[in-house]
């Protein structure tokens, strides 16, 4: 054992032992160096304070407050303020223009675009995807394809009332019948209509024309008052286009037969009460141009020019002359669909 | 605990700083050091006060680095970002160019050039002006506080303050406009962030040129202790030339000096040393080598009537040969090390050189969407995003077109607020354009296809490629 409290000198360093020894062994008992004792009394002394200025001690019900009376929310709120504050600059003006005018200012082009992006990953990208590219019964939102309509005022109306909601009265609403769990159609007769859908998008060729095959006469009975006379789709119903290449629910067999027998009826929730009004129209606007937006003619298309052909330098659109067109062609097409209707 | 006797003595493991206070010298190394100061200190103060006009929006500031706008400029030469690469260059060319002029005449940078040799010389300076020689300083500083003392010591560390706040001051000048930073220190209306760095900087040269001195180059830096790596045995080093000087001793007027050597142990080269060795003793780690006692000692040498040179710059070679008593033979400055120093110097300047010359007034830089990588159109063409940044380097607004090569039947769009026409997309000067563009095309399902973009600037036709990708539908 150690013999306690016999210090000493040691020779070499002037220094004395803490006394003890081990096995022979002995410690040097040096002090702390003095810059550090000086920095330690330093901060005991701000930490007093600390204690006082700031919440510092739990006591029973929370912790003592502070003189200075900080607190994260207070300094949450605070800076939430300041981003309003610097966000003024753009929302003054952006709340009273049109998004024809949003479209066309820089500016405001760039603040509905990355204050859409960020409202997108919040709100949107747990059923649309983080780069909206969907999945299986969630609309990829980069493609030009769309159920109820790609301009910006179709999609804002389907951002504020969502689809099949309960209780929304615009909501966008419509119902498939289930063919096959109805029994509205036979096993075979599905199959019939499944054949005749896949002939129609090309994705499987048939010999001889379409309209001699079974499922014709069925899809035109069935199918076409809201998918349209030649299966290009019905918006007004958010019947998709049958002819293209975007498949919801999957293109497979599999999939259009389980389409047609059960039914498909996507939901999506009504933003109007959960969003301000200003982030919604962002929104709008950040899905509008993330590519198959409709009636963009803001964009000018040029087609690549092979490397042995001159350079062919398209004309912008004429803005004014666009919009009177696309309205015509919206008014033909609500036309068209009442005319459809009433044949029913 | 056995008791030793007689030979154990205290070891102190620290020892603490002895002042050192160097005797003004008078010779030819010293007019070489003034100079040498008095060029530094003259660049170093007044160059960030050179105009050069570059345009109407960018800064006529010769030396400038800005780094809100994230620009360098040197004169005519304007570096980007993106163009860091020179500083690496540069910084390469200067660790060479020293490893090359050490390996010929030893440690110049350190006894001449080097910032801390500089300004503690010039704080020396102050303070021998102030307080007076060596023995005067001394007396001074270690007696008791007396009036002249007071007064003495806080105008030299007033000047020394004045000095250091100077520096500190020229420093942040490379930074900002300097006339109008000046201008602003008058008016008290300087920002937080410029009075904090020039406090910082103020207070660490006060401190090492005041204080620290020696024990930077002593205990700091680190070139003192890889020196030897660069010296060999044909480097010129302040040497002592012992086989002239030894036995030394006191030459005593009228007596036989035959039996001694030429030094008279005055020890002037060591009061004028300002790391306060004896060179005597041979080449050391606190040598900076410069020069300052081969002055003294030459000074001494005169007055004895004795030739001079007893301490000089001569090589580790010539005196193994003078030792031995034979003919030293000339200086080799052209060996292969410094052979290999120069061919590396003129590698690397070369390279930097060509680069500059050759740099691009435009560049284009391409970035593939990754979310999602592509897109499947309604009519079952497939879809890229990319975002496009076009560097605009010149100092003119300019508009490019942009094309595409390597896809069949490709369509193009630029996406984006206003009228934009993919063959006259506008970039300001001194700025990068930022676009998303959308290509399109019919493509089967294939590994992703290597495309090419091209850049053409519409004024000057100067054009700018870029290869990037086309990803599509992996075949099943």
């Amino acid at each position: 054992m150690s013999d306690d409290h016999k210090k000493e000198i040691d020779e070499l360093s002037g220094v004395e032992t803490t006394g003890h020894e081990w096995d022979g062994l002995k410690e040097l008992n040096n002090p702390l160096p003095r810059w550090w004792l000086w920095v330690f009394f330093i901060c005991c002394i701000w930490s007093f304070w600390y204690f006082v200025v700031y919440p510092s001690w739990p006591i029973p019900g929370g912790a003592t407050e502070g003189t200075s009376g900080y607190t994260q929310y207070k300094e949450l709120a605070e800076s939430q303020i300041e981003i309003q504050e610097r966000q003024e600059h753009y929302l003054e003006r952006f709340e009273k223009a049109s998004f024809k005018e949003i479209l066309n200012d820089e500016d405001l082009y760039a603040f509905a675009t990355a204050g859409g992006a960020a409202a997108f990953k919040d709100n949107c990208a747990t059923c649309h995807g983080s780069g909206a590219q969907g999945s299986k019964g969630y609309p990829n939102l980069n493609d030009d394809d769309w159920l109820w309509g790609g301009d910006i005022e179709a999609i804002s109306q389907t951002l504020h009332h969502g689809i099949r909601v309960h209780g929304d009265y615009d909501t966008r609403q419509s119902q498939m019948p289930a063919f096959g769990k109805d029994g509205l159609l036979k096993r075979d007769e599905i199959n019939q209509v499944v054949d005749y859908v896949l002939a129609l998008s090309g994705k499987e060729h048939h010999e001889g024309s379409i309209q001699s095959m079974p499922g014709h006469k069925i899809f035109q009975q069935q199918c076409a008052s809201c998918h349209g006379a030649q299966g290009d789709g019905g918006r007004e119903f958010g019947a998709p286009n049958l002819t293209d290449a975007i498949w919801l629910y999957g293109g497979s067999r599999q999939d259009i037969f389980e389409t047609v027998y059960s039914s498909r009826a996507g939901m999506m929730p009504a933003w109007k009460n959960r969003l301000d009004e200003n982030t919604i129209r962002q929104l709008a606007i950040y899905v509008h141009e993330l590519g198959g937006g409709e009636d963009s003619q803001k964009k000018a298309k040029v087609t690549a020019p092979k490397p042995e052909e001159e350079k062919t330098h398209a004309e912008p659109h004429d803005p004014e002359e666009e919009d009177t067109e696309i309205e015509a062609t919206a008014e033909e097409e609500t036309e068209e669909r009442s005319d459809e209707e009433d044949d029913l | 605990m056995s008791n030793d006797n007689a030979q154990t003595q205290d070891i102190q493991l620290f020892e603490k700083q002895k002042r050192i206070y160097p005797r003004r010298v008078k010779g030819f190394f010293r007019n070489i050091k003034w100079i040498a100061m008095l060029v530094c200190l003259g660049i170093y103060y007044l160059v960030p006060f050179i105009r050069w006009d570059r345009g109407l929006n960018a800064p006529d500031q010769a030396v400038l680095i800005d780094l809100n706008r994230g620009r360098a400029y040197w004169f005519w030469i304007e570096i980007w970002p993106q163009e860091i690469y020179f500083i690496a260059g540069i910084l390469i060319l200067a660790a060479i160019g020293l490893f090359f002029v050490t390996s010929l005449f030893g440690r110049v940078w350190c006894g001449y050039l080097c910032f801390q040799t500089v300004w503690t010389d010039l704080f020396i300076a102050v303070e021998r002006f102030i307080q007076g020689d060596r023995n005067q300083r001394k007396k001074l500083r270690e007696g008791p506080w007396t009036t002249e003392k007071l007064w003495k010591m806080a105008v030299t560390h007033a000047l020394w303050l004045a000095i250091a706040w100077c520096t500190a001051g020229s420093f942040v000048l490379y930074f900002n406009d300097a006339p109008t930073l000046v201008y602003s220190f008058f008016t008290f209306s300087v920002s937080k962030t410029v009075l904090m760095f020039i406090g910082g900087l103020t207070f660490m040269t006060y401190l090492m040129a005041g204080f620290a001195r020696e024990q930077v180059c002593t205990f700091m830096c680190p070139y003192a202790r890889f020196q030897s790596a660069m010296f060999d045995k044909d480097t010129l080093i302040i040497t002592y030339d012992e086989t002239r000087g030894e036995p030394r001793g006191k030459h005593k007027k009228g007596a036989d000096w035959s039996h001694l050597g030429d030094c008279i142990d005055c020890t002037a080269c060591v009061q004028v040393c300002p790391t306060g060795i004896d060179i005597r003793n041979g080449l050391q780690m606190e040598c900076i080598a410069c020069g300052l006692c081969a002055d003294a000692c030459d000074d001494i040498m005169e007055k004895v009537e004795l030739p001079k040179g007893l301490i000089r710059y001569d090589t580790e070679s010539r005196m193994e040969a003078i030792a031995q008593g034979k003919d030293p033979g000339k200086l080799h400055f052209i060996r292969p090390r410094t052979i290999y120093y120069t061919a590396i110097i003129s590698i690397v300047g070369s390279i930097m050189l060509y680069a500059l010359l050759t740099r691009a007034p435009t560049d284009i830089n391409v970035l593939h969407d990754r979310n999602p990588l592509f897109v499947k159109l309604s009519s079952g063409e497939i879809r890229n995003g990319y975002t496009v940044k076009i560097l605009n380097k010149t100092h003119e607004n300019r508009t490019y077109s942009l094309s595409l090569d390597g896809l069949n039947d490709a369509t193009v769009d630029v996406v984006g607020s206003g009228n934009l026409d993919l063959n006259a997309l506008p970039v300001e000067a001194d700025t990068i354009g930022t676009y998303k563009i959308f290509i399109h095309a019919p493509l089967s399902p294939q590994k992703p296809k290597d495309i090419t973009l091209t850049l053409k600037d519409n004024e000057t036709g100067f054009s700018q490629r870029h290869e990037t990708m086309f990803i599509t539908e992996r075949p099943h």
